[in-house]
């Protein structure tokens, strides 16, 4: 089709992505009236979202004393003094409540006795400010992302939302002053295009964790909307900081929840040692996430791992019986005996750290408004541009995000993102006019992949990324690995150009689909990395073997990554919070 | 390992035709699903969904042998050779393994399939007791991937008129809630010859459901519920 016949379609809120934090604002904004599209790749249902498993963390207090103020302290803390604690505050304080609307919207958490929401013990959690281990995560089963994305779903069919299933969106829209006008997508049935304007877009698109070769993260992860937002001149916040989540099937990279660990379970090595006690002799088992993977790693590089190959450790739960396994955690239970032929009731899991999350992304406020540094002003508001859930940094994770955090998060920033899109629509009545020039930059782009002739194969590609990542950009780093990393991603990146797919047909071209994919991996890939090589100090998850400690005086300060010539930047950490004191930096153990 | 796979693209392929391929590199513990992966970088037009490789996304319900499944939890070990492997079965085909599950989305929709309170909400949660939430597990779980309803005898012969067993479990899943307050207005939506009652128990659902649910017993329980209300 040529470019001026493709059709346009209007609306107040354009939203890219069907995940909790999509699906939360597009329920908030169709309830307010407001004329809402969602965008997504896939079936609402299938957004990865649904595969979380322990559930989301507020103060509710249903099993132990708890309250807002300590989640706030476990998170700046699990945070390892990089969050920024005025969202952190904000959203803390807005989870019990953000809970309770998910109960009504019909999500079938588990019970306690008392008829309440059941809630466990999850990694990082404390009572009192760094005292007793806190029960602070409010779970069904061990499907709390099934349950709760399938709710908000149900509701939004409920609400009327208009959806725009399979279809991929290719960039955002903007005119020469920096004001975000929508989205150029194509229907993945048809291959149609469509362009979309909007007066406000939500970037809600999810983490990248297809960086890497073994991940927890689904195929559909290729950090879309971070990529987006990279080529739409914006930049990445602090993406050197990625999740390895300690429990991962060893091998196969299947998660196995953090609320494993919650209900007892507990790592040993090949001497059946519980290992974590080495490491975290207080919070053992339920150390942070970053804490945990290290150890595990650790263990397996002096020696001391299970199996014929040493190369992962066992996690114990089958002394909880079978009947709390049935009941609290049915899905891993399934899991492992699908991939492993084992159930854990009985045996061991072998685990090993696996990629899981994306604690950067684009540069947001608490309101879900992207920002970016402008001459002097480290955040401008980029007007019309909103970003929720993985995809953003608000940032509330800092350098680890603490398990059962990040469910939360996507739902009270989509929720705060909607709340500010509806006010802002009161005062912006029309739309600004269209752009072409962007218009035809994502056309061309798109149709880059018509090219016919010889060239490289995105599957050859894709393997190499992600080994390079794997072998690059893991757990620990030093500046020599890293170096390499940049190198091998630029390399890629240059053979990326001349790359080719072999399949041009219009239906359901899902070559196509995996080609704009990678691109966007690859950018993603670049700023991750990029960041990780400048980063010269060791914070939550990004462990430098040659930097191995925390530097406060230099490096307490978000980084940022832009796409064009690779430029860094840097903006200071938000350590005020809204209304009580600042947490200050204290040396981090469990 | 041998396959034999659907392939139609209606761009180019004036019918469906089956197309063979051996894949060499088969390893322990292989889904189908990691087989179709690597025949898709022998051959890159082959068409299929997929997404969290976990059997938890519903993406690639397909019919394998005869029999239909999610591709990413079914083990390659027990699977006869050679591997037929078809889009599920009475869903309008857009392209090989990729069927249009619009028709299957309707019927989910129809049933509301969302909780209704209308008295007042408290600002806690609304409490449920352990029995009760327990009425839930078999039903919550269901991950859309069309693997019954396409199953469903019931299904090809009226697809238009009976809800078919996806739907049905989701109406169950709602019915049986305690905190529901529109299940009158659910039994009498579902009181009709063809929604509900043309189930006739074939329980083609059961056997398939990779999530292990039972819609056949949800039916049941509905049809059970209706019989009580009608007393």
């Amino acid at each position: 089709m040529s470019i001026q016949n493709i059709p346009r379609r209007r609306f107040d809120a354009l939203i890219i992505g069907a995940g909790g934090g999509g699906l939360r604002a597009a329920l908030q904004l169709a309830e307010a009236d407001a004329n809402v599209a969602v965008v997504s790749k896939v079936f609402p249902t299938r957004s990865h979202t649904v595969a979380a498993q322990g559930g989301m963390n507020a103060a509710l207090a249903n099993v132990l004393p708890d309250n807002w103020h300590w989640h706030m302290f476990d998170t700046v803390k699990g945070s390892d003094y990089l969050g920024d604690q005025d969202a952190i505050e904000y959203m803390c304080r807005a989870a019990p409540k953000v809970v309770y609307e998910m109960e009504h919207f019909g999500v079938p958490f588990s019970r306690l006795d008392n008829g309440k929401i059941y809630q466990r013990p999850f990694g990082g959690q404390s009572q009192n400010f760094g005292g007793e281990q806190a029960a602070r995560t409010c779970a069904a089963a061990d499907r709390t992302g099934h349950a709760i994305l399938h709710s908000l779903y149900q509701q939004n069919i409920r609400a009327k939302t208009n959806f725009f299933d399979e279809y991929f969106a290719v960039d955002l829209l903007k005119d020469d002053e920096g004001n975000v006008l929508g989205a150029f997508v194509f229907n993945i049935h048809t291959g149609e295009e469509l362009i979309i304007e909007a007066k406000t877009t939500l970037l809600a698109t999810g983490g990248a964790g297809q960086l890497y070769r073994t991940t927890t993260n689904a195929l559909i992860n290729t950090g879309d909307g971070m990529a987006m937002a990279l080529r739409a001149g914006l930049p990445l916040q602090d993406m050197e900081f990625f999740q390895f989540h300690p429990t991962g099937i060893a091998g196969r990279g299947m998660l196995i929840t953090e609320g494993a660990r919650g209900e007892g379970g507990y790592l040993v090595n090949a001497k059946g040692e519980r290992l974590m006690e080495r490491y975290a002799p207080k919070a053992k088992d339920l150390a942070s996430r970053d804490v945990v993977s290290r150890a595990i790693y650790t263990e397996v590089k002096e020696g001391r791992g299970c199996g014929p190959e040493k190369d992962h450790v066992m996690l114990k739960l089958d002394h909880l019986g079978v009947d709390v396994i049935q009941k609290r955690l049915p899905g891993i239970r399934q899991t492992c005996i699908t991939f492993l032929g084992i159930d854990p009731a009985e045996h061991p899991i072998p685990i090993y750290p696996t990629a899981h999350y994306t604690m950067g992304g684009i540069p947001t406020d608490r309101y879900g408004r992207v920002v970016t540094p402008v001459k002097d002003t480290p955040e401008e508001v980029v007007n019309g541009l909103y970003a929720a859930g993985e995809c953003a940094c608000v940032s509330v994770h800092g350098a680890n995000r603490l398990g059962g955090n990040s469910i939360l998060d996507i739902l009270v920033f989509g929720r705060a993102a909607a709340n500010h899109i509806i006010d802002y629509l009161k005062d912006v009545r029309y739309h600004k006019p269209m752009d072409e020039n962007s218009v035809t930059q994502a056309y061309e782009r798109l149709h880059r992949w018509d090219r016919t002739g010889e060239g490289e194969s995105v599957e050859q590609l894709r393997k190499e990324l992600k080994r390079a990542m794997e072998d690059n950009c893991g757990v620990f780093r030093t500046q020599e690995i890293l170096d390499n990393g940049i190198k091998a991603v630029q390399q890629l990146q240059e053979r990326m150009k001349d790359a080719r797919i072999r399949d041009h047909s219009a239906l359901f071209n899902t070559a196509r689909v995996e080609a704009l994919e990678l691109e966007n991996l690859m950018d993603v890939a670049m700023a991750t990395v990029y960041s990780a090589g400048a980063r010269h100090e060791s914070r939550g998850a990004h462990s430098r073997i040659d930097f191995p400690d925390r530097d406060d005086m230099q490096w307490m300060k978000h980084t940022l990554f832009f796409k064009e010539g690779n430029k860094l930047d840097f903006k200071p950490v938000r350590t005020k919070p809204l209304s009580v004191a600042s947490f200050p930096p204290k040396a981090r153990v469990y | 390992m041998r396959f034999k796979i659907y392939r139609y693209n209606p761009e180019t392929d004036k019918e469906p035709y089956m197309k063979e391929y051996v894949l060499q590199d088969v390893r322990p513990g292989m889904m189908l699903l990691d087989a179709l992966l690597l025949l898709k970088e022998q051959d890159s037009t082959l068409g299929f969904r997929c997404s969290c490789r976990e059997g938890v996304c519903g993406s690639d319900g397909m019919n394998i042998n005869g029999t239909n499944g999610l591709a990413c939890i079914t083990p390659l070990s027990g699977l006869k050779e050679p591997v037929e492997v078809r889009p599920m079965p009475r869903l309008p085909v857009i392209r090989d393994l990729i069927v249009d599950m619009e028709p299957f989305y309707k019927q989910y929709r129809d049933v509301k399939p969302y909780l209704t309170v209308k008295d007042p909400l408290p600002e806690v949660e609304l409490k449920q007791s352990p029995e009760d939430r327990e009425k839930l597990d078999g039903m919550y779980e269901c991950i859309m991937c069309g693997c019954c309803t396409t199953s469903c005898p019931s299904f090809w012969w009226n697809p238009d008129k009976f809800l078919g067993p996806a739907a049905l479990l989701q109406a169950a899943r709602f019915i049986l809630d305690s905190r529901d307050q529109a299940t009158e207005e659910r039994l009498d939506a579902l009181d009709d010859p063809f929604k509900l009652f043309r189930c006739h128990t074939i329980m083609n659902c059961v056997q398939v459901c990779p999530k292990g649910l039972n819609p056949t017993k949800a039916i049941n329980d509905i049809k059970k519920i209706m019989v009580k209300k009608s007393l």
